[in-house]
């Protein structure tokens, strides 16, 4: 690799392996209690997110799904806002009413996580739309998983981006399975760019286990959207090395299917790469390490001394007109913390 | 003809069961009964649910019974309307309360709507259990009470347990029943134990249940809420105030009999739920018991429950829901002479 590629290609390991720090984390404390409610990792998939979106622009706009962490993590969100929010306290990226699966952030224009599968496709051909009526050359990356396809909203989708040449890039992160069901279990066609291409969406199957394929595609698929040549759509080919959520004993895939996937750890995959080039020398890599961790180490302190949204709020912010809206006035069915 | 007509098959010998295993023998045992008795959702197969309601039933009744669908709740229950039609019986699972959401057209302009619109021609003796509630350290859309939702929809059977016997009870009747039944498990309450003799039965799955009795103020609770009501009597002994509880079981149709008969002994009455209070279940509740009892009520029937607003984080849901402080405290605003 010339020196300028090798730069570049160390910045996407760097960014992949801060998504695997952070949600590693995420993991160790979630056991420790300290995050609540349902959570699902990334570790795997980080290819698909670190090579998508670094060929997205600042003017851009991300819809990701639940397993999001690393999608906000790599848009800009500062982690300690990711995981304050997940600790469900105010200083957090929603004040603390998102948790993990709703990040939300709009000075990067990260326009959430969503915990119903397929209900962000609807909402990014909206920002596309109004991108269109405005004339602005935007890209809207959309993120979902190969379960959605199965989602009426999905193809509701897929029909109106193409219909009115909408600039969205679909992202499919395709990784075998629907929480517990595999896609041959789910899907009559499980060749999923040819249900874009039914829409006539060009649409293409990507190594989303290689990070430099995923961003060489992306490049490529989002400069044609830019450019007004209407919805593209990847296929990214990945794999969840973890369970679904914290709560799933993997009873529907094999060990030695996971253990085969793992062989192809996306960041495992580009430091034998940049190694063998003589690309990244063992310092260097010692400093990535060193630098993530002491962002994650950060990101923890600032979460830890987060704080909770006091109970007497518990009404605000539902609506824009009615600062504290609760529809209730009567002293008894104010929310507040009873003397014990 | 009902479950309650017919002969009680042998009891078993006793075994402690929570709520989701006495649900899981419900299904097992109507599939075991009756082969138009058939399932399919999301995961419930060889994962067996996310609640592991449906555990093991793949493995006793194969693909052709119990089968994993896409994610499309839509055609979920679409598809368990037309297998109704020719005559089985499909029980579907809802993940969660609020990815019914996306099924909602079909139940409401079609589940609901179609004994109506044949005349009685056509019956869709169909079950769509949905996990609902919330309490378990989950977030929006997985803690939804969505009842309301269902029950101002004529045409719909509504129902949710509180316990594990009841739990089986109910949804055996309802696997039975020749109309479309929305079967609401309160996820809080699936760890709850208890010892039973299965086939248990308890009171026909229409009918409220007096679970302690009171001659002060009558609670009116179903579902995660129950639970609740009976640890507020409790409490409320030492104040000297001696509260009736009762488990509605059935939200539509509603046991005006029962929970009449309390109302008026008691002369004052609080619903309990989690979902928000405006245009929530209770609204019906305390105006349908008060158009019906004005003359006997010393004081307006409360409403406690969750706030309006949607579903909040883990750390917030003990101000959220209904705690037996909150409700002593509500019903301390009365007057009380």
């Amino acid at each position: 690799m010339n020196a300028e590629r090798a730069e570049h290609a160390r910045g996407l390991l760097h960014q992949m392996l801060r998504v695997r720090r952070f949600e590693e984390k995420c993991v160790e404390l979630y056991s420790a209690a300290k995050i609540r409610g349902f959570m699902h990792v990334y570790i795997g998939e980080e290819a698909v997110a670190a090579g998508v979106l670094a060929t997205l622009e600042p003017e851009d706009a991300v819809v990701a799904t639940y397993r999001e962490h690393g999608h906000a993590l790599l848009r800009g969100v500062p982690a300690g806002a990711i995981l304050a929010e997940m600790y469900g306290f105010e200083q957090g990226c929603c004040r603390g009413r998102g948790g993990s699966m709703h990040l939300f952030d709009a000075a990067t224009r990260f326009f959430g996580g969503n915990a119903i599968v397929a209900g962000g496709l609807p909402l990014a051909i909206g920002l596309a739309l109004a991108d269109k009526m405005a004339g602005r050359s935007r890209v809207t990356a959309c993120f979902f998983g190969e379960g959605a396809v199965a989602e009426g909203a999905f193809h509701e989708s897929l029909n109106l981006a193409a219909l009115w040449r909408l600039p969205v890039l679909f992202c499919c992160e395709n990784n075998l399975y629907a929480m517990g069901t595999a896609l041959a279990r789910s899907e009559s066609q499980t060749d999923i760019a040819l249900k874009a291409a039914a829409y006539e969406i060009p649409a293409w199957p990507v190594d989303g286990m290689d990070v430099l394929a995923v961003e060489e595609a992306a490049r490529r698929a989002g400069a044609a959207v830019r450019g007004g040549a209407g919805p593209h759509f990847l296929e990214l080919r990945t794999y969840r090395f973890r369970a679904h959520s914290m709560y799933d004993p993997e009873r529907y895939r094999e060990k030695a299917e996971v253990a085969q996937w793992l062989e192809r750890d996306p960041i495992d995959l580009l430091r034998a790469t940049l190694e063998a080039a003589g690309d990244l020398p063992e310092p260097t890599w010692a400093e990535v390490q060193a630098s993530v961790d002491a962002e994650v180490q950060a990101a923890v302190a600032f979460a830890e001394a987060g704080t909770l949204e006091p109970v007497e709020e518990l009404t605000r912010h539902v609506y824009t007109d009615r600062d504290d809206t609760d529809r209730d006035d009567t002293e008894r069915n104010r929310p507040k913390r009873m003397p014990t | 003809m009902t479950l309650h007509d017919t002969a009680p098959t042998p009891l078993r010998a006793p075994v402690t069961l929570t709520m989701a295993a006495a649900l899981n023998a419900a299904i097992q045992d109507a599939m075991r009964d009756d082969p138009t008795v058939v399932l399919f959702g999301e995961d419930v197969g060889p994962l067996g649910g996310v609640f592991r309601v449906t555990d093991g039933l793949y493995a006793e009744f194969g693909e052709s019974r119990v089968s994993d669908s896409p994610l499309a709740e839509s055609g979920i229950v679409g598809t368990a309307i037309g297998m109704a039609m020719y005559g089985l019986r499909p029980v579907v699972e809802m993940q969660f309360d609020a990815f019914s959401y996306p099924a909602f057209e079909q139940i409401v302009s079609h589940v609901a709507k179609m004994r109506n619109r044949t005349r009685g021609r056509v019956q869709l003796p169909l079950v769509i259990r949905i996990p609902y509630a919330g309490d378990i350290g989950g977030v929006e859309h997985h803690s939804d009470s969505s009842e309301a939702y269902w029950t101002a929809t004529p045409g719909l059977t509504v129902v949710s347990p509180s316990n594990p016997a009841d739990a089986y009870s109910m949804l055996r009747e309802a696997i039975t029943s020749d109309d479309p039944v929305i079967f609401l498990e309160p996820k809080s309450r699936y760890w709850a134990k208890a010892e039973l003799s299965l086939p248990v039965r308890t009171a026909p799955m229409n009918t409220a249940a007096v679970l302690r009795e009171g001659t002060d103020v009558t609670l009116i609770a179903y579902g995660p809420t129950v639970k609740t009501a009976l640890a507020t009597a409790e409490l409320a002994v030492a104040e000297g105030l001696s509260i009736e509880v009762i488990d509605l079981r059935s939200l539509s149709p509603f046991d005006d009999e029962t929970v009449g008969a309390s109302v008026r002994k008691t002369s004052r009455a609080a619903v309990l739920h989690e979902a928000a209070q405006f245009g929530g279940y209770g609204a019906e509740v305390a105006a349908r018991l008060t158009e019906r009892n004005f003359f006997h009520l010393a004081a307006p029937i409360l409403r406690i429950t969750g706030f309006d607003i949607p579903y909040p984080s883990p750390k917030l849901e003990e101000y959220f829901l209904p705690t037996p402080d909150r409700i002593l405290a509500a019903l301390g605003t009365w007057e009380w002479n």
